[in-house]
C-alpha cells in the first residue's frame, strides 16, 4: 500500500503555494501590514505564469508570476501605505480588481472555455540521496524546483526578521511605528518594502498553482488561498518557521480526504474538503492570546 | 451641506461605474456602444427590468450590505456575510423540508426568524472566537465562509436531497413558504423588508443609546472605554450578532423569494459583493439602499451584457474595485491631514 507517501506528497504539494504566500504575507504583518488583497495577487500571478509560459517558458512564467504580484501589490500599497486607507478595505477592493480583471481578460485572450490551453510545467525533480529517504524522501525532496525555493526562503527569511537589523526594524514598525519613527526608522517605507515582497511570493504562489501544478488557468482558481494563507500566517504566530508548519497542517488537513478515500472509509466527501476550515478554526482557538499579532497591524 | 454631498454622491457614483465599465470594456478590446446599450437594457431599460431583475437582486444586497455597515461601524470586520446568508438560507430550507405544509399561515414568519437567528447563530461563533480566544474575525468569518460552502454542499447531496436523489439541491418547498409577490412581476415582498431594515438599522445608529454606544466602540475604542463607561468588548459581540441576523434574514429571504429551494451557488456571492455596498454607502444605513439598488442594477446589466454583447460579466468586480478605491482617496487625504 502506498497510501502514506501519497498523503506525505499531497501534503507538500498543497503547502507549497500556501508556504509561498504565507511567507510574504507574514513579513508584511510583522510590518504592520494585513493584505487581504493577497487573494487578487494570487490569481493575477497565476494569470501572469500562464501568459508567460505560453510566450516564452517556464520560468518566463515565474518572473511574469512575481513581477504581476509585485505590480497588484503596489497598487494596495499606494493605497493602504502611502495614502493610508483603511488596510482591509483596500484589501477586498484589490481582491475584487484581481478576480474581475483576471477573469475578463482570460475570457478576451482564450475564450470562455480555455481549459484545452496547457502552460510548459515544472516537472519533479528529485533531489539525489535525500529523496531516498524513507517514507518522508519522496515526499519533502521529489517535488517541483519551486518547493525547494520554500526550503531556502524560510531560513533566510528568520535570519532576515529576527538576526539583522533590517529585519528589527521591520518588526519595531509593526510593534509600534511611533517609536521606530522616533529611532531615525521610516515606517512607510519599511511597509512598502514589505508589502511589495508579499506581493513577489503571492505573485510566485499563484504561478506555483500554474506552472507547477495544474498546467492551466481557471477563472478564480486561487479558490480562497489567499485568505487561507492569511489564516496560515496567524497559525504560524507570525514567524517563518511557523508559516511553513503552518501550511504542512493546513496542506496535510486537505489531503486527508485522499487518505480516507484510499482507506476506503465512508464519510461523505465535503465533510473532508471542509475540514481544513475547521481545524484553522480549533488550531487558532487553541493557540489562543499567546504570541499575539504585532501591535501595529492593520493600523 | 450633509445633503448637498449625498446629492453630488447619487449622481457621481453611477456616472463613474458606468465611464469605468466604458473604459474597461473598451481597454479590453470590445466595442463599448452594444456592450452599455446592453448593460443600460438588463438594468433600468424598462420597468419590467427594473421591477423584476434590478430590485430583486438588490434585496440581497441591501441586507447584506447592511450587515456589513453595521459590523464596520463597530470596528468588526465581519467578512462572513456569505457564509451567515448561506447559514440563513440552509436554516429556512431544512425547516421547509422538514414541516412540508403543515405549518400554514405561521411558515413564512417562522422560516424568516429561524433564518435570521441561524446568520446571528453562524456570526456567534466567530464573535465567540474573538472574545474568548482573541482570533481575528477577519480570518475566523473566511473560514466560516468556506466551511458553511462545503457543509451545504454536503447537506444537498446528503439528508437534505430531493427524494430523486439526482439532483444536488432540495425539493421544492411548499406554496406556505412563499413570499407574496407584486403582480405580474418577480418582485417580492423581500424587498419591503429590506427597506424597512435599513430604516432601522438607521435610526438605531443615528438616534439611540446603543447605536451610540455601537459608533463610539468603533471610532475610538479607548476613549468608549474609558470616558464613556461603555463596554466595548460586549457591544462589538452584539453588533456582530445583528450583522450575522441581517445576513441570514438575506438567506432566508432568498430563498422563500427567488429559490423556493436550497443548491450550493444559492449565491452569487451576495456577502462579498456587500462589502462594496456598505463601503460605498460610506457605512450609512440609509445610504446602503441606494448603494444597493446600484450594485443590483451593474449585477443585473453585467449579465445582460454577457448574454448580448458577450462581455464577461466578472468585469463587475473591477468596477466596484474601481468605485471602492475612487472613492476611498477623498477619505484617506482626510486622514492624513
Amino acid at each position: 500500500m502506498n497510501v502514506l507517501p501519497d498523503f506525505l506528497a499531497a501534503t507538500v504539494r498543497t503547502a507549497t503555494p500556501l508556504a509561498l504566500a504565507a511567507l510574504g504575507e507574514t513579513v508584511g504583518e510583522s510590518a504592520g501590514v494585513i493584505n487581504v488583497g493577497l487573494e487578487g495577487i494570487i490569481i493575477a500571478g497565476a494569470f501572469a505564469g500562464l501568459v508567460g509560459s505560453i510566450a516564452v517558458g517556464v520560468y518566463a512564467g515565474f518572473v511574469a508570476s512575481a513581477l504581476a504580484g509585485v505590480t497588484v501589490a503596489a497598487l494596495f500599497a499606494l493605497f493602504a501605505v502611502v495614502l493610508r486607507a483603511d488596510q482591509i478595505i483596500t484589501g477586498t477592493a484589490v481582491t475584487l480588481f484581481g478576480l474581475g480583471l483576471t477573469g475578463t481578460l482570460y475570457r478576451r485572450a482564450f475564450g470562455a472555455t480555455g481549459a484545452a490551453l496547457r502552460a510548459a510545467t515544472q516537472h519533479a525533480n528529485a533531489v539525489p540521496g535525500l529523496s531516498r529517504i524513507p517514507l518522508i524522501g519522496p515526499a519533502l525532496f521529489a517535488q517541483p524546483a519551486i518547493t525547494y525555493l520554500v526550503y531556502i526562503i524560510v531560513p533566510v527569511l528568520w535570519w532576515a526578521l529576527y538576526r539583522t537589523r533590517m529585519g528589527l526594524a521591520l518588526r519595531a514598525v509593526g510593534e509600534n511605528p511611533e517609536a521606530a519613527r522616533a529611532a531615525g526608522i521610516d515606517p512607510r517605507r519599511v511597509q512598502l518594502g514589505a508589502v511589495l515582497f508579499g506581493g513577489i511570493m503571492g505573485g510566485l504562489a499563484g504561478g506555483t498553482l500554474v506552472l507547477a501544478q495544474v498546467g492551466t488557468f481557471a477563472e478564480g482558481m486561487s479558490a480562497g488561498r489567499g485568505f487561507i494563507a492569511i489564516a496560515v500566517v496567524a497559525l504560524g504566530r507570525w514567524h517563518p518557521v511557523g508559516a511553513a508548519v503552518g501550511a504542512l497542517l493546513f496542506g496535510a488537513a486537505s489531503a486527508l480526504q485522499f487518505l480516507f478515500q484510499a482507506m476506503g472509509w465512508p464519510a461523505p466527501y465535503q465533510l473532508f474538503l471542509g475540514l481544513p476550515y475547521l481545524l484553522t478554526l480549533v488550531a487558532l482557538a487553541a493557540l489562543g492570546r499567546s504570541h499575539p499579532a504585532p501591535a501595529a497591524l492593520g493600523k | 451641506m450633509a445633503l448637498r454631498n449625498s446629492l453630488r454622491d447619487v449622481l457621481l457614483r453611477p456616472t463613474v461605474a458606468v465611464l469605468a465599465v466604458g473604459l474597461l470594456v473598451t481597454a479590453t478590446g470590445y466595442a463599448p456602444g452594444p456592450a452599455l446599450a446592453a448593460l443600460w437594457r438588463g438594468s433600468f431599460g424598462s420597468p419590467y427590468v427594473i421591477v423584476s431583475t434590478t430590485l430583486v437582486r438588490a434585496t440581497p444586497l441591501i441586507l447584506t450590505g447592511l450587515a456589513v455597515a453595521i459590523a464596520f461601524r463597530a470596528s468588526v470586520w465581519n467578512i462572513g456575510a456569505e457564509g451567515q446568508l448561506l447559514a440563513g438560507a440552509t436554516a429556512t430550507a431544512a425547516l421547509g423540508v422538514a414541516t412540508g405544509s403543515s405549518l400554514g399561515l405561521g411558515a413564512l414568519p417562522l422560516a424568516l426568524l429561524l433564518g435570521t437567528l441561524a446568520g446571528a447563530a453562524w456570526a456567534g461563533i466567530a464573535a465567540w472566537l474573538r472574545r474568548r480566544f482573541g482570533v481575528l474575525e477577519v480570518i475566523s468569518t473566511i473560514m466560516l465562509n468556506f466551511l458553511a460552502l462545503e457543509i451545504v454542499g454536503w447537506l444537498v447531496r446528503g439528508p437534505l436531497q430531493e427524494p430523486t436523489h439526482i439532483y444536488p439541491q432540495t425539493s421544492m418547498l411548499s406554496n406556505a413558504f412563499d413570499m407574496p409577490r407584486l403582480a405580474g412581476s418577480r418582485l417580492h415582498a423581500g424587498f419591503i423588508l429590506a427597506l424597512i431594515a435599513a430604516l432601522i438599522a438607521g435610526w438605531v445608529l443615528r438616534q439611540t443609546a446603543p447605536g451610540f454606544r455601537l459608533r463610539a466602540t468603533g471610532a475610538n475604542p479607548f476613549a468608549a472605554a474609558s470616558a464613556g463607561q461603555i463596554d466595548v468588548a460586549r457591544t462589538a459581540t452584539r453588533a456582530f450578532l445583528v450583522s450575522g441576523a441581517l445576513a441570514g434574514l438575506a438567506g432566508a429571504i432568498e430563498v422563500t423569494g427567488v429559490t423556493h429551494a436550497l443548491y450550493e451557488d444559492i449565491s452569487p456571492g451576495y456577502g462579498y459583493t456587500a462589502i462594496a455596498v456598505a463601503l460605498l454607502a460610506g457605512l450609512e444605513p440609509y445610504a446602503v439602499i441606494a448603494s444597493g439598488i446600484l450594485f443590483g442594477a451593474l449585477e443585473a446589466g453585467a449579465a445582460a451584457m454577457q448574454r448580448d454583447a458577450g462581455v464577461p460579466s466578472v468585469v463587475v468586480s473591477v468596477v466596484e474595485a474601481t468605485l471602492i478605491l475612487v472613492f476611498l482617496i477623498p477619505k484617506a487625504r482626510e486622514r492624513t491631514a
